[in-house]
């Protein structure tokens, strides 16, 4: 059922953001810690038991990935409603702190990016890209072939 | 038709999308992503990603209707757009990033894990180190401004929990602010034109990359931009930036800017 899925995704991400809160609190910090990526590794275990017990059905996989797919629509909503004025008029200290910060990390990223060996990525990689990206018919195929590797 | 029909009419439209705010939203976000699209296949032949210019044009918007309203919110402070609020609040956000690790190869994920902590450091660290010495060159010398300019720097939640941790006063904290939403805002528009350059094309540089540009909203509008396969794994790491910035900046950031200023 796709709602199942659905609600499994609403599970993963309400217990993810509530210990992110907790952390928070135990941490004496006032913000959530990490709750978006707890429920990203939760979400990952279940799939893994789930798809392990036989029970990711098309219907459970579809309610998470019609969410995958929104994925972008929503980011270009939250591009909408950005405070863009605000950024714009911000005068120099603002830009210079900005863009150097922006081009120091960006350097980073190019280190830290050839540490290791760099691999293609996986088959698995590709297909989360086309679902994320909106464009692939969802739950196509033996449910998810590429999760029995976990 | 005379204009008190045509304002009748007018009236009536806006009156549907006042009432039906979150339908209206996907309808007027997908018809942006279809111009988008177009626009990327016709003008620049599939070499810019239609994403990027539907991101792009968001932000555009955002501008157009932060000055034609004079609010904080871009294009959802107009009461008929109100729903893109709504759509692209951190509710629906979080969820449907939280939907992106579905996609997520455990595999790839766990060999960069290392990495990620590495990234979430540095992009702690940096960004600090640029936003304090910036605000000591514009003529800061207490140390709670210099420390909550430097926290803005980190993301434009980190500045302002900062600044109210440490007592910092209310420029201070707009100054901080608005260095986070530019960073974020520069993350969105920089990322794909960078991304060939700093070897963004696979997971394990996307978590480097989310860890290291911190800012949720910047990260996941510039790696949607990119390649929408690595979204989960920059996000991974994305998420635990903020909160890490928010411990360690009026904390470890602040007490060691307070030994070297005085």
């Amino acid at each position: 059922m796709i709602v199942l899925g659905v609600a499994l995704l609403a599970a993963c991400t309400l217990i993810g953001v509530y210990l992110g809160d907790l952390l928070g609190v135990a941490l004496g910090v006032k913000a959530n810690v990490g709750g978006v990526g707890i429920a990203m590794i939760l979400l990952i275990a279940a799939r893994l038991w789930l798809s392990r017990r036989g029970r990711l059905t098309k219907g459970v996989q579809f309610g998470v990935e019609f969410w995958a797919g929104m994925y972008i629509p929503i980011v270009v909503a939250m591009a909408a409603q950005q405070n863009v004025v605000a950024a714009m008029s911000g005068g120099p200290i603002v830009l210079i702190a900005a863009t150097g910060s922006l081009v120091l990390c960006f350097g980073a990223v190019a280190l830290l990016s050839r540490i290791g060996r760099r691999d293609p990525g996986s088959g698995a990689v590709e297909h989360g890209g086309s679902v994320i990206g909106g464009e692939t018919e969802p739950a196509s195929g033996p449910a998810a072939s590429s999760v029995g590797k976990g | 038709m005379d204009q008190a029909t045509g304002h009748a009419i007018w009236h009536g439209i806006e009156h549907v999308f006042v009432e039906q705010s979150l339908v209206a939203a996907f309808a007027v976000v997908g018809a942006l992503i279809l111009v988008s699209n177009f626009a990327a296949k016709r003008l620049t032949n599939g070499r810019v990603h239609g994403s990027a210019i539907a991101i792009v044009l968001g932000l555009v918007l955002a501008y157009v209707g932060g000055v034609y309203t004079g609010g904080k919110k871009g294009l959802a402070d107009i009461p008929a757009l109100a729903g893109i609020g709504l759509m692209g609040g951190a509710m629906l956000r979080d969820f449907a990033i939280v939907a992106t690790a579905f996609e997520v190869d455990v595999v790839e994920a766990r060999r960069a894990g290392l990495l990620g902590v590495l990234a979430l450091a540095l992009g702690t660290i940096l960004p600090f180190i640029v936003g304090t010495l910036t605000a000591v060159a514009f003529g800061y010398h207490d140390a709670v401004s210099i420390t909550t300019i430097g926290a803005g720097a980190i993301t434009y939640i980190v500045g302002p929990v900062t600044g109210a941790a440490i007592g910092a006063d209310s420029t201070v904290m707009a100054l901080s602010i608005a260095t986070g939403v530019t960073k974020a805002v520069m993350v969105m528009v920089g990322t794909p034109l960078v991304a060939r350059l700093i070897g963004l094309d696979n997971p394990r540089s996307a978590m480097a990359y989310g860890g290291l540009m911190g800012t949720v909203s910047g990260v996941a509008g510039g790696l949607a931009a990119t390649d929408p396969k690595l979204v989960p794994y920059g996000a991974l790491t994305a998420t635990f930036h903020t909160g890490l910035g928010c411990l360690v900046g009026p904390s470890i950031l602040f007490l060691a800017v307070r030994a070297l200023v005085g």
